[in-house]
């Protein structure tokens, strides 16, 4: 078991001919993802890594039977492909693009409602289930096959926490990073209701960052709903001054709210352990589930 | 991004929202000259700056003659405004807004902006104008009201009239309110802001409804779509170096301090500024380089962060994924070579943690390079540490 993904989910890359998801393509292949097709309008008929491009998500779907797919589409044209996506009838959508308007996000997030897709992203890393499937540009070889589900609104601190955990011997279920934007699909408390139900999955670990308020809603439904799960968390942006973005469209503090004080508070007032620094993460984890009893467990270093 | 006072005015008379008579000026010429134009009773002399708070820090005066017009704006101009978003340095007035007086009954505030949790544009209005509404959210929040809207239909008529009763309007006033929000509304879609805030709305003595300030802030991401816009940008309210990476596609932010740092990725760019300062530093920046810069670029940081002398050591922290380490080392050793005067020196220390894919090819590439004052960290605590050690016993 796992999230969302594993190594039987049928994935098309939209954008597919573009540089990078070339490059990804490749990538992704070669960790097992079982990638079926790529769109890119008016290149059907083209084979891209050994893929067959179609024109039109619908064809794709049609022909192949995919049900996730990941988007590599430049921004001005990204909220429209996650669109097609939705209309397509997929499980899953992946947007890894940076900077789709905000406006077009609201949209994107309206046209969705009553809908049956779940979207991660955009802005964001994309999906990782240990050993079996990647969705997105997370590297292959950060991460070994375990029992703590990641989640986060960063890339790179998604590597760096999952690297820290691997020499800690700790695994890791599925990592996902929902992204940077402020509108955007999945949250924090989606990933974690879809933990919470994965019997795979025996622990959380929540990487956060300054803007808006996800990690302290996130500390309350964990509060009510999932005793049974040791969760474990940091936050960027400590040093972060109000009103100025931090890389991440979502990234600011405006009008006092969002900052990294507030949530290190909620999430400790629920008596889930923040770690001090970014090099503490892996430490943190493992003193977490040690607390809980399930170290042994956890741990997956042959 | 943000635009002056008068620019955002200009926007909201494009789109039928009532505001003041008044033009901008840069000299005292041009502000008498302005003045004679708008042959008012009263007029307002407002310093323009991307700050609020002007009222309160002296930036808004009120002019019964054209001598006093001259006075006021002899006086702004070239003044340094310190304000309670300024910080303490202030912010130089370059740029004034004259206006006609308005005849004030009462003063109301009206916003919107993007409520992440319903992934809507939300509207808030209040009858509590003209003051901070950051207080009046913490203080009595039952007197801030909200419509959320639907993209689908946009802003409906009901909405609007409903917030204007809410916000408590003169009766006589109620239409020309509504009309007003509708319109403003209008302004936020067709120019994609992040936000629009009416602060003071006032009613006049003649039940107008008008907006007596604008603030108007723009997603960055949309610019593409509105090349006006983007021409409204005055370069000297923003950081110069923060300025200089924009154009580069870097994403810096100057936080004051002496020990800098180059990161990929902003959520590590933001934990390294905090683990910093975890361990005593003042962090100079944060910098997020992104993954696969090239030797051009990383130099063109390492500028940035030099510059009129602010870094007295620099920590590179990168995670090595996709991209690998070695090239990331090569990009360092290139752009070492790049702005070191000799090829082989550097001013200030520089303290390398690299991690991921590669490392030890990368961690070569550093320890056989000719540049001197680079350090290699083992760990990124140790790195951190290091950095900050040598920074302080510098000083």
């Amino acid at each position: 078991m796992s999230i969302l993904v594993n190594k039987d989910t049928k994935v098309i890359v939209q954008g597919i001919t573009g540089k990078q998801a070339t490059f990804h393509t490749k990538q992704m292949l070669a960790y097992g993802t079982k990638i079926v097709g790529g769109v890119t309008p008016g290149k059907a008929g083209q084979i891209v890594e050994g893929v067959p491009v179609f024109n039109t998500v619908a064809d794709a779907v049609q022909a192949t039977g995919a049900t996730a797919s990941v988007i590599y589409v430049p921004a001005r044209f990204a909220a429209d492909s996650i669109m097609e996506g939705v209309d397509a009838g997929l499980d899953l959508v992946v947007c890894i693009t940076e900077h789709i308007p905000v406006l077009d996000m609201v949209k994107v997030r309206r046209y969705m409602e009553g809908k049956k897709t779940r979207l991660i992203g955009p802005n964001c890393p994309g999906i990782m289930t240990t050993g079996e499937c990647k969705l997105g540009i997370i590297p292959g070889n950060v991460q070994t096959k375990g029992h703590v589900g990641l989640v986060s609104r960063s890339g790179t601190l998604t590597y760096e926490a999952a690297f820290q955990l691997m020499n800690a011997g700790i695994g890791i279920s599925t990592s996902l990073g929902i992204g940077g934007d402020p509108v955007k699909g999945m949250d924090f408390i989606d990933a974690l209701e879809l933990f919470k139900n994965d019997e795979e999955t025996l622990a959380v670990l929540m990487i956060g960052e300054i803007g808006g308020t996800a990690e302290e809603d996130a500390a309350k439904w964990i509060s009510a709903n999932m005793p049974n799960k040791p969760v474990t968390a940091f936050i960027a942006g400590r040093q972060a001054p109000p009103g100025k973005r931090m890389g991440h469209a979502g990234a600011i503090i405006s009008g006092g709210k969002g900052t990294a004080a507030d949530k290190i508070k909620a999430l400790n007032s629920v008596g889930i352990e923040v770690a001090d620094t970014v090099a503490h993460i892996g430490e943190t984890v493992v003193a977490t589930l040690k607390r809980a009893g399930i170290y042994e467990k956890c741990y997956a270093k042959n | 991004m943000n635009i002056h006072e008068y620019q955002s005015k200009a926007i909201l008379k494009r789109y039928g929202v009532p505001v003041p008579n008044g033009k901008p000026a840069f000299s005292v010429e041009e502000a008498v000259t302005v003045a004679q134009e708008l042959n008012s009773p009263v007029m307002v002399v407002k310093a323009q700056i991307h700050a609020g708070g002007r009222g309160k820090a002296g930036g808004v005066k009120i002019a019964k003659n054209l001598d006093e017009v001259k006075t006021y704006a002899a006086e702004l101009l070239g003044k340094i405004l310190v304000t309670h978003q300024t910080g303490a340095e202030g912010k130089k007035v370059n740029r004034l807004l004259i206006e006609e007086g308005s005849n004030i009954k009462k003063e109301y505030y009206l916003s919107f902006v993007i409520d992440r949790t319903t992934a809507r544009v939300v509207m808030m209005g209040s009858e509590e104008g003209g003051v901070e509404i950051e207080k009046v959210a913490a203080e009595s929040p039952e007197k801030i009201f909200r419509e959320y809207i639907d993209p689908a239909v946009g802003l409906m008529p009901f909405q609007a009239t409903r917030i204007a009763y809410k916000m408590n309007f003169p009766a006589a006033a109620i239409r020309k309110a509504s009309a007003f929000i509708l319109k403003l509304y209008n302004v936020f879609i067709g120019e994609d802001c992040s936000q629009v805030e009416i602060n003071p709305l006032v009613v006049t003595a003649e039940d107008n409804v008008i907006a007596l300030d604008a603030k108007l802030n723009f997603d960055d991401s949309a610019l593409f779509r509105h090349p006006n816009i983007e021409d409204l940008r005055d370069e000297s309210e923003e950081d110069v170096k923060e300025r200089t990476a924009a154009k580069e596609g870097l994403s810096y932010v100057n936080l004051g301090g002496n020990v800098a740092c180059m990161v990929n990725g902003a959520g590590l760019a933001m934990a390294t500024v905090d683990i910093l300062k975890h361990y005593g530093g003042s962090p100079a920046n944060f910098l997020d380089v992104g993954g696969d810069s090239t030797p051009e670029k990383i130099a063109i940081a390492f500028k940035i962060m030099l510059d009129g002398g602010q870094a007295k050591g620099i920590f590179v922290n990168i995670f090595g994924g996709i991209n690998r380490c070695d090239a990331v080392a090569g990009g360092i050793v290139e752009a070492a070579k790049i702005i070191s005067a000799d090829g082989k020196s550097l001013p200030v220390p520089v303290v390398v943690r690299l991690e991921g894919t590669n490392v030890e090819l990368g961690r070569q590439i550093l320890k056989d390079s000719p540049i001197k004052n680079v350090i290699m960290a083992e760990t990124m605590e140790g790195g951190a540490k290091e950095i900050v050690r040598l920074v302080n016993q510098a000083n």
